[in-house]
C-alpha cells in the first residue's frame, strides 16, 4: 500500500458503520500499519444517513483534519445512491464500492462518476442469507478487502473473532465471515 | 512489555486511569469527556481499580467532591469539558488554593451558547488564571502519556497544584488511533505510592482547609501560591526525563518541528500541530524555510524558553482556538500571551494571530497553508498586514 490512502463510509444509522471503520483500523494495526478511524460526530439516529472515515497508512499519520477528498468510497446502504452525494470530493482516480443489486455501469448512471473504479456487490442479500439480517458491514469489509488487496480475507476474519469475542455467539461469528468471504468473491466491477 | 492497541483519545485517558489506580474519581458526564468516566465506570465494576467512584449530580459537586477526597489524603482524578468545566469554576480555584494534587482530563470543547458540542479551546482558556497546570495534547497518545507525567507533576512536594490534560473534543477524543499502551507494572511504578503530606485524616495531627482567612494571611497564601507554580516547571521537566528515559518518550515545554533553520513558524496547540505537520513538511519539499513549535505546557507559561526557540524568526504566527473577547485586537490567549513573552525578552519579530476552528469547525491543510505562505510574506516584506485574521469564517 503506498502512502496514505482515506476512506469515507456512506450508511445509516444502525447498520454498523462506525464499526466497520473500526474493524478496519483494527485490521491494520494487526498488520502493521497506521490508521485513523472517525465518525462524522452528528447525532447518530436509527435510519438517518450517516458518515464514517478511516485514514491507512504504512507511515505514522498526524493530520487531524476531516477526510474532503476520499481515496475510497464505501456505500453500505443502497437507497443513499441519488440520496446523498456519496462521490462528493472522490478523487478522480478513487474508487466507489457501493452494496447494490445493481451493476457497476448503472451505479456510474445514477452517480456521474465516470472516471475511477466501481465495484458493486449485493451485500445486502448475502447478509440476509448468511446471517438473517441485513447487517451489511462485515460483507462490505471482504468486498473491501479483495478489491483495494489491503488485507488478506484470513486477516479480517481472525480480526472478526478477535472483535466480537464474546459479544455475539460463535455461530453468529462464522455466518459474519461467511457473508465476508461471500462478497469477496461476488464482487463485480466495471 | 508495552503493546499497541487501537484506543479513541479517551478510552487512552481512561486506560492510564485504570493503571494509576486513583483512590477517588468523582465525575459528573458530559460530550466529549463521557466515554472516559463511563470506561472507567466500567472499571470499578469489574473490580479492576480500587477506586471508590463518586456519582455526582452536577460538575461543581464533581470538584467539590474532589477536594474534599484530596484533603483527606486521597490520590483524586476526574474528567470534564466545556460547560461542565465552566460550572466547576468556583470550585476549580479552591482546588488549586487548597494545594489539591488532583488530576483532570479536559477535553476541549466550546463553551455555549449557542449550543456546541465540538471542539475549540475556549473552556480551558476560561481557567488560565485559577492557579491549575494546563498541559496539551496533540493525540491520544499524548494524552494518556501527560496523564501519567501530571499525578507526579501534581503530587510532588514542590508543587501541590491540581493538572488538567487538554486533549481535543471528537477530534482526537473520539478518534481510534494506534497508541502505546505500557505494563500495568511500570505505569504503577512510575506514579508510586501517594503519601499526603497534611492529610485531613491523620487525626493524630488535626489540620485546617480552607478557614476564614483575611487580610491577616490570604495574601501570603497567593504568594505560595506563585512559589508553588515556579517550581513546577522544573518539576515538569524532572518528570519528563524520567518518563522519557523509561518509556522512551521525549517530552518537553514545547516540541519545535523543523525550526532550527527555519524562518517562519506556526505555533498550534493539541490537534491541529499534527496536522501543521504535513504542511511542513510539504513546503519544506518546495525549499522554504517552514518551522513548527507545539505547546506543550501553557501553564506555568514559558516565557523565556519560548522566546529562546523563537529568537531566530522573520515572522512568527500564532493559531488560537479561541478568542479573548475584548483583549487587544481581539486576538487569541496564545497570541496575546506569547506576544508579551516576545517583547519582554527583547525579541523584535513581526507577529500575526489567527482565530480558527471555534465550535469545530474543521481546519484544513490548505488553510494552514495559507497561514505560512501569509508568513513567509511577512517575513519578506518585515510589515504585518493584519494583526488578528480569523481563518474560515462568513463575513
Amino acid at each position: 500500500m503506498a502512502e496514505l490512502t482515506e476512506i469515507r463510509w456512506h450508511g445509516r444509522g444502525g447498520q454498523g458503520v462506525v464499526t466497520a471503520g473500526k474493524l478496519l483500523a483494527e485490521t491494520a494495526m494487526g498488520t502493521g500499519q497506521y490508521f485513523q478511524a472517525f465518525p462524522d460526530y452528528g447525532p447518530e439516529r436509527m435510519g438517518a444517513p450517516i458518515r464514517a472515515y478511516t485514514r491507512l497508512s504504512p507511515e505514522p499519520i498526524t493530520i487531524h483534519s476531516q477526510i474532503e477528498e476520499p481515496d475510497v468510497v464505501l456505500v453500505l446502504d443502497p437507497t443513499l445512491l441519488g440520496t446523498v452525494p456519496v462521490t462528493e470530493g472522490l478523487k478522480e482516480d478513487g474508487m466507489l464500492l457501493v452494496n447494490t443489486s445493481m451493476s457497476p455501469a448503472e451505479v456510474r448512471q445514477i452517480t456521474g462518476f465516470r472516471t475511477g473504479k466501481v465495484f458493486t456487490v449485493d451485500a445486502s442479500h448475502i447478509a440476509i442469507e448468511e446471517m438473517g439480517r441485513e447487517i451489511t458491514n462485515t460483507p462490505m469489509l471482504g468486498a473491501f478487502a479483495r478489491v483495494t488487496g489491503f488485507f488478506d480475507i484470513d486477516d479480517l476474519a481472525e480480526q472478526l473473532h478477535a472483535w466480537f469475542g464474546k459479544k455475539i455467539t460463535a455461530e453468529a461469528i462464522e455466518a459474519n465471515v461467511r457473508a465476508m468471504r461471500r462478497a469477496a468473491e461476488e464482487v463485480m466491477e466495471g | 512489555m508495552s503493546k499497541f492497541e487501537a484506543l479513541t483519545g479517551n478510552a487512552a485517558v481512561a486506560t492510564a486511569m485504570r493503571q494509576i489506580n486513583p483512590d477517588v474519581v468523582a465525575a459528573y458526564p458530559i460530550t466529549p469527556q463521557t466515554s472516559t468516566v463511563q470506561t472507567f465506570a466500567d472499571f470499578v465494576a469489574d473490580g479492576l481499580v480500587d477506586t471508590e467512584f463518586v456519582c455526582v449530580e452536577s460538575e461543581h459537586s464533581a470538584m467539590s467532591a474532589c477536594v474534599g477526597a484530596s484533603a483527606a489524603g486521597a490520590r483524586v482524578m476526574t474528567a470534564t469539558a466545556a460547560n461542565g468545566l465552566a460550572l466547576m469554576w468556583e470550585i476549580l480555584y479552591i482546588a488549586a488554593s487548597n494545594r489539591c494534587p488532583i488530576v483532570m482530563s479536559l477535553v476541549n470543547r466550546a463553551l455555549s451558547a449557542p449550543i456546541n458540542i465540538h471542539c475549540d479551546h475556549s473552556d480551558v482558556m476560561g481557567i488560565r488564571d485559577s492557579g491549575w497546570l494546563i498541559l496539551f495534547s496533540e493525540n491520544g497518545q499524548e494524552a494518556y502519556d501527560n496523564l501519567i507525567q501530571a499525578v507526579r507533576i501534581a503530587e510532588h512536594p514542590d508543587v501541590l497544584l491540581p493538572v488538567a490534560i487538554c486533549q481535543d473534543g471528537f477530534i482526537t477524543s473520539h478518534a481510534l488511533e494506534r497508541v502505546e499502551i505500557y505494563d500495568d507494572a511500570d505505569v504503577r511504578a512510575f506514579v508510586g505510592e501517594y503519601k499526603p503530606q497534611w492529610p485531613l485524616l491523620d487525626l493524630e495531627h488535626p489540620k485546617t482547609y480552607g478557614p476564614l482567612d483575611f487580610y491577616d494571611y490570604y495574601y501570603e497564601h497567593k504568594r505560595q501560591q506563585v512559589e508553588a507554580m515556579e517550581h513546577a516547571q522544573r518539576v515538569i521537566l524532572e518528570v519528563a526525563e524520567e518518563f522519557n528515559r523509561k518509556f522512551n518518550r521525549n517530552y518537553g515545554l514545547f516540541e519545535p518541528y523543523r525550526l532550527e533553520d527555519a524562518e517562519v513558524a506556526v505555533i498550534v496547540a493539541n490537534s491541529t500541530a499534527g496536522t501543521a505537520r504535513v504542511v511542513v513538511d510539504r513546503l519544506r519539499d518546495e525549499g522554504l524555510k517552514v518551522g513548527l513549535l507545539k505547546p506543550r505546557v501553557f501553564r506555568p507559561f514559558p516565557a523565556e524558553e519560548l522566546a529562546d526557540a523563537l529568537s531566530h524568526l522573520k515572522a512568527v504566527a500564532v493559531m488560537d482556538r479561541s478568542i479573548s473577547f475584548g483583549a487587544m485586537d481581539n486576538a487569541g490567549p496564545l497570541f496575546l500571551e506569547l506576544a508579551a513573552a516576545l517583547a519582554l525578552h527583547g525579541v523584535q519579530v513581526p507577529m500575526a494571530d489567527y482565530v480558527y476552528g471555534l465550535g469545530g469547525r474543521d481546519i484544513l491543510p490548505h488553510e494552514i497553508e495559507r497561514v505560512y505562505r501569509d508568513a513567509l510574506k511577512v517575513a519578506e516584506t518585515g510589515r504585518v498586514e493584519r494583526r488578528v485574521t480569523y481563518l474560515s469564517v462568513r463575513e
